[in-house]
């Protein structure tokens, strides 16, 4: 992102009731032009009701919504330069691709011929030119989301709205389509928001993701930032596989905070601000960051047992009981196992993990 | 038995009373059909097969009357049905697309409640209520009481048709910069259009054949067909009669086929 970098979206504390039930509680956040920005978490989270509310489905209880500069939130959704690839795709189904393609632009005032053309280019940048005479029920699930996707883009809106358009999908489809969404928004150089509640996808293909839960934006980053780095226990948990364990802090000193975990077990963790000394707080360690070893070889090296090696294709899970402590599950992918060890079941070892690879979590 | 299946097929009598069904349903209808194409003037004599009854209603002493009559039958049938099925059309938009409001389960019973009362009230109260208000009778008050008791049955296939329409079209309409009139006119009145012509079809059938509720509005001269035949009727039973009837019950059966065929053709599939 350079510093010239507009602002696409701006949502200002908007807030959304309904009745007693509030799906939303003041979010803020700046999406920027050209981003890929995905707003993941559970169903019930609001991340599609803040979705419709930009799109102009929904209303807006307090805030505001501006679009390049514009306040939007009063407009209704056919003033607003944004399109919307919905989940069950919509395409109107009695009329031919082309004619769903090109209904944006006949609706904006091009004349017909002229939208026709360009919805026919449309189809070609999705290739689907050769179904352009079908009807929506003559096509695939994939076919079909890819007409969705060119009939939102067809209009060149200000910004796309993406309301889980892969759900519907197979897993193979939805990975190629994961692909093909990415280089679409690249070509396009549109504004993509995406909601999704698989944190695969978000991580798969997004600039940056809000993650939400239960109406509230629990942390905003990178891809790498909210794997690498998560905020509290929710994002922890929500995003990837982890060892969430507790833990009370015993001591901070230059940055470092010592904590133990049950069954005397010491371990040093980056200290995190908030967290002070004789808090009982949680800690993340990512599986594919421990590694086991006969001997104890990081600074950070916990004692246990060897309980279960699952095989997973291209990981072995281990699952190791550390004494009187805690479990651990330890990741080792295959490509890897001339470098590390796997343990047989009941073997004692040693769980190593680099300084750092611990986090602290603000509950 | 020798199907252990749960098939109705199988049990004991299923087609002597399929059958019974079928004769008591349809054999007055068979026989109708038949003796219309009678040469004798008897009823019940089977003397040959003639056209002279159909010769008979066209060019006949009575022809002239039932001329008038089938006029201001399909003249009635057509316009109410059209009338009908335009307020039925837009009470089934408000009604599944107005949203949660506070009478809409009453309201949808009271579309619904003409279907269930029995029409010698309704027709009793049509007339008190043409009297009360000073209307004369004639071709007017049976056009005002049809299109009246023509909205539930135009209602019924309509807002059928209309439940089974997410409403994500409208939207998507709506986000493609199409106005809430061209969402309408666009999207949602051609999805709807087999309802919709399913409604008419049921409507006109209702309005062509009323005989309970015309009898009690038309004014004195005014004659529906079936209201003419009726009357012919009363003077004894000519096998002209069922010339009329056969070629009534054909306009039913060509309508009652459209209307099948035009609710089976799915277009939102």
């Amino acid at each position: 992102m350079t510093d010239t970098q507009q602002i696409a979206i701006d949502v200002r504390d908007a807030v959304k009731r309904y009745g007693d039930f509030t799906a939303l509680k003041k979010i803020s956040l700046s999406i920027m032009d050209n981003e890929f920005f995905t707003l993941l978490g559970p169903s019930g989270c609001g991340k599609t009701t803040l979705l419709r509310m930009i799109a102009g489905f929904e209303d807006v209880t307090e805030g505001a919504i501006f679009l390049f500069g514009d306040e939007i939130e009063n407009l209704p959704p056919n003033k607003r330069p944004v399109n919307t690839v919905f989940q069950n795709y919509a395409l109107f189904p009695h009329m031919t691709i082309l004619e769903n393609v090109a209904f944006g632009l006949e609706m904006r005032g091009t004349s017909k011929a002229e939208a026709l053309k360009k919805a026919g280019e449309m189809l070609e940048l999705v290739q689907l030119s050769q179904f352009s005479a079908r009807k929506p029920s003559q096509l695939s699930g994939g076919q079909q989301q890819r007409v969705a996707l060119a009939r939102a883009l067809a209009p060149q809106p200000k910004v796309l709205l993406l309301d889980e358009p892969l759900s519907a999908l197979d897993l193979k489809l939805r990975k190629a389509m994961q692909l093909e969404l990415k280089h679409l928004q690249r070509e396009t150089g549109i504004t993509f928001i995406f909601v999704t509640h698989d944190q695969e996808e978000a991580l798969t293909m997004s600039d940056r993701i809000a993650v939400m839960s239960a109406g509230e934006m629990q942390q905003l980053g990178t891809p790498t930032d909210i794997y690498e780095r998560p905020h509290n226990m929710f994002v922890a948990d929500f995003i990837g596989e982890t060892n969430l364990l507790e833990v009370s802090v015993d001591g901070i000193e230059s940055g470092r905070a010592t904590c133990h975990l049950g069954g005397g077990h010491e371990l040093t963790c980056n200290a995190v601000e908030g967290i002070g000394v004789g808090s009982k707080v949680h800690m993340s360690i990512r599986p594919e960051r421990l590694y086991m070893s006969d001997s104890p070889v990081e600074t950070e090296s916990l004692k246990g047992r060897i309980k279960e090696n699952i095989f997973v294709g291209t990981d072995i899970t281990t699952i190791v009981d550390l004494q009187d402590g805690p479990n651990f599950v330890v990741r080792t992918s295959n490509s890897d196992r001339g470098n590390k060890r796997i343990f047989e079941p009941g073997t004692e070892m040693f769980v190593n993990m680099e300084l750092g690879a611990a986090r602290l979590l603000a509950d | 038995m020798a199907s252990k299946q749960f098939n109705i097929k199988s049990y004991t009598g299923f087609k002597a009373i399929t059958l019974l069904c079928l004769v008591v349903l349809y054999a007055p209808l068979v026989v109708v059909t038949i003796y219309s194409f009678n040469a004798s003037q008897s009823l019940t004599n089977w003397e040959g097969v003639s056209l002279r009854w159909y010769a008979d209603v066209f060019t006949g002493p009575e022809s002239g009357k039932f001329k008038t009559a089938a006029k201001n039958s399909f003249f009635i049938a057509i316009v109410a049905a059209t009338v009908a099925t335009t307020i039925a059309t837009l009470a089934a938009t408000g009604m599944v697309r107005g949203g949660r409001f506070r009478f809409r389960t009453v309201s949808f019973g009271l579309i619904s409640l003409p279907l269930m009362v029995p029409e010698i009230v309704l027709a009793v109260a049509t007339l008190i209520f043409f009297n009360s208000i000073g209307f004369e009778r004639g071709l007017l008050t049976i056009l005002l009481a049809h299109i009246a008791f023509c909205i539930p049955f135009a209602y019924l296939p309509i807002s059928a048709r209309m439940q089974g329409i997410e409403d994500s079209y409208e939207q998507a309409a709506l986000d493609l910069y199409a106005t809430k009139r061209q969402a309408f006119t666009k999207i949602l009145l051609p999805l709807m259009m087999p309802g919709i012509i399913s409604g008419f079809l049921l409507a006109f059938i209702v309005s062509l054949d009323d005989f309970i509720i015309t009898n009690f509005v038309k004014g004195a001269g005014v004659e529906t067909l079936p209201t003419a035949i009726f009357g012919s009727v009363k003077q004894g039973i000519k096998p002209n009669i069922m010339a009329i009837s056969t070629m009534l019950l054909s306009v039913s059966i060509v309508m009652v086929t459209i209307s099948y065929f035009v609710s089976k053709s799915d277009n939102t599939k």
